[in-house]
């Protein structure tokens, strides 16, 4: 199927077992409700979907959704993902699943509608209180968009955190070739009795304890005690979830790191620099956070710069920085949004890199 | 002996951590009353609110979300209709309710959600000690206006009961008392009233209990009880607005 990336997303959902969608409409992001509308699942799957007042309303039918056991999600863009912040630092703290898209634009404030990934911070590092993390998924095709849903309907399960997967306004709008993922039925009622027994639904109340979430905790002890075990969580994940993608890494001197909308900008930087006989390569992580710290210390090591190709004005650099440790330069190139780096732009910055070696 | 009374079954025995005198206890009793009475606590979820009755998942023992400040009805119209058999409420009182949270409230109500909204108006913000409400009466003393409400400082109150009569997606509104024993009982009937209308998807139900904050008030509570009939009751007269949809 030809689609955009946000249709994408939307038929996505349908296909994994979504059991509701809450959203609000925001330029770029808006095909996802659209086509969900259009869809009708709750003709077909039982799906529900429901435009909500407001980017608060959505994130806390996602929390409340979620809370209840049920495979819930919402998308947004930029300014939008902002009002959420509140939601996602309540769902991090009660340990509630639930999927939050964002197709970023350009910022701060209104910005433009026009892709940037100037959320990055906002993404990885949340704009929420507390000492929290969102597992974070970026993909740089329709295809990934597609196949990003199950991929963070499962993480957001096993992990019993917010999953966010950051696309930006290109791979939400433009259109690419698309496999979507078989049909899989929604749980039913008693699946989710079995998988979520955390779960606040009032399913066989008479014999068990009730449940209850909040994040409300007025004993600081035992605060800290929660809040070290959400810690440990949290390493586990690091350990065991970061993806990422290699691209002509063997030999090479220099590399660039991007993901998303820029990875696929860098790559054909790549290609024109290898012609120039350049030894250049790109890893791209696939996952935001957890990061891939480990590999690009590796990286450090091995090449004599790394480059940072972002659609902001330096975000993701800090932490390749930090991976990197002192090891070699760390250099960043980009444009804030809509204004979007050309390849050319790219060589250019990496043989000034070179040369200025 | 035959009993009469007893402690329903679903209220636990703990100490509750409302001051005396507060509505919040007999109405959480009430809630718990009609729940037992139904018999639907195993498809029952309750939504509690950022104010005193944050802690209202201690008291009635049942499964319950606890809602960030004012979102409450966002939180229940999610759950409402994904588990669309279900008894879903909220509880929330007037700061979250009609100040923070009037925009959840209105559109969830206007949606015509299948949910119950319980709503405790006493006035002041209890629970961060004793702040002007969006219900606070004029001229009413409170922390944050302490020589009284004035329109050109602090604007009107809010009739957020009215408003939500006049909404289409509203089935039952109604306000009620809990100050006198034949109010407590004309209460409950309106709580069962609307947690029938969720479990039946006749729409939004929204049931206000003007109640008393005699810490909030600076009273005793005989005194707050007084007070509240005095003040209170001709501001916010008590009765049904909507039944069956039928504005009264």
């Amino acid at each position: 199927m030809l689609l955009k990336g946000n249709e994408a997303i939307a038929h996505s959902a349908i296909r994994n077992g979504c059991d509701g969608f809450f959203g609000y409409p925001i330029t770029p992001q808006s095909e996802v409700l659209e086509t969900l509308a259009v869809l009708k699942p709750w003709e077909t799957t039982g799906m529900v979907v429901l435009q909500s007042e407001s980017e608060l309303a959505s994130i806390n039918m996602v929390y409340a959704g979620g809370a209840t056991g049920k495979c819930v999600m919402t998308s947004s863009s930029s300014p939008g993902v902002a009002l959420m912040q509140e939601g996602i630092s309540y769902m991090a703290a009660c340990e509630i699943p639930g999927l939050i898209v964002s197709v970023q634009r350009g910022g701060p404030g209104l910005g433009t509608i026009q892709p940037s990934q100037s959320d990055y911070r906002q993404a990885v590092y949340g704009g929420g209180n507390g000492d929290y993390r969102v597992i974070v998924l970026a993909p740089n095709s329709v295809q990934e968009m597609a196949d990003s849903v199950g991929e963070a309907f499962r993480l957001m399960f096993k992990w019993r955190m917010p999953v966010m997967i950051l696309s930006d306004g290109a791979i939400g709008q433009m259109m690419e070739k698309v496999v979507l993922p078989p049909f899989k039925p929604r749980r039913t009622d008693e699946e989710v009795r079995q998988q979520c027994p955390w779960a606040i639904n009032g399913l066989g109340l008479l014999s068990r304890k009730p449940n209850f979430v909040s994040s409300l905790e007025l004993d600081a002890a035992v605060m800290e005690k929660r809040n070290r075990a959400m810690q440990e969580k949290y390493r586990a994940i690091e350990a065991e979830e970061v993806l990422y993608e290699e691209y002509m890494l063997d030999d090479a001197e220099y590399a660039i790191v991007a993901y998303g909308s820029s990875s696929r900008i860098s790559m054909g930087a790549i290609d024109q620099l290898r012609e120039k006989g350049v030894k250049v390569g790109m890893l791209r992580p696939k996952t935001l956070w957890p990061f891939p710290e480990q590999r690009i210390g590796e990286l450090g090591r091995q090449c004599h710069a790394l480059l940072t190709v972002e659609i902001n004005e330096g975000q993701m650099v800090r932490d390749v920085r930090y991976a990197v440790a002192g090891q070699c330069p760390v250099e960043f190139f980009g444009h804030s949004g809509g204004v979007m780096p050309s390849p050319e732009e790219v060589v250019d910055k990496m043989e000034s890199i070179i040369n200025n070696r | 002996m035959e009993t009469v009374y007893k402690k329903p079954r679903l209220l636990n025995d703990v100490t509750m951590h409302y001051c005396p005198g507060c509505g919040h206890s007999l109405v959480h009793k009430l809630v718990a009353e009609v729940l037992e009475e139904m018999g639907v606590e195993e498809r029952a979820v309750g939504i509690c609110p950022v104010g005193c009755a944050v802690f209202a998942y201690r008291y009635v023992d049942i499964d319950w979300i606890e809602a960030a400040h004012g979102r409450a009805p966002a939180c229940a119209s999610a759950v409402k209709r994904l588990w669309p058999d279900h008894l879903v409420f909220t509880y929330q009182g007037d700061g979250d309710l009609a100040c923070i949270g009037t925009g959840e409230t209105i559109q969830a109500l206007n949606r015509g959600e299948n949910i119950a909204v319980i709503f405790i108006n006493n006035a002041i913000y209890g629970m961060t000690g004793g702040q002007m409400a969006p219900t606070t009466l004029m001229g009413q003393k409170t922390s944050t206006c302490p020589y009284g409400r004035q329109a050109d400082l602090h604007g009107f109150p809010l009739h957020i009961t009215d408003i939500a009569a006049t909404l289409e997606g509203t089935c039952y509104v109604t306000r009620q008392a809990v100050n006198n024993v034949a109010n407590v009982a004309r209460t409950k009937r309106a709580i069962r009233q609307a947690f029938q209308n969720s479990l039946d998807r006749k729409g939004a139900s929204f049931v206000e209990v003007v109640s008393t904050c005699s810490a909030g008030w600076k009273m005793t509570p005989e005194q707050a009880n007084q007070w509240m009939a005095d003040n209170m009751l001709p501001y916010y007269p008590l009765g049904d607005l909507k039944v069956n949809g039928e504005k009264k």
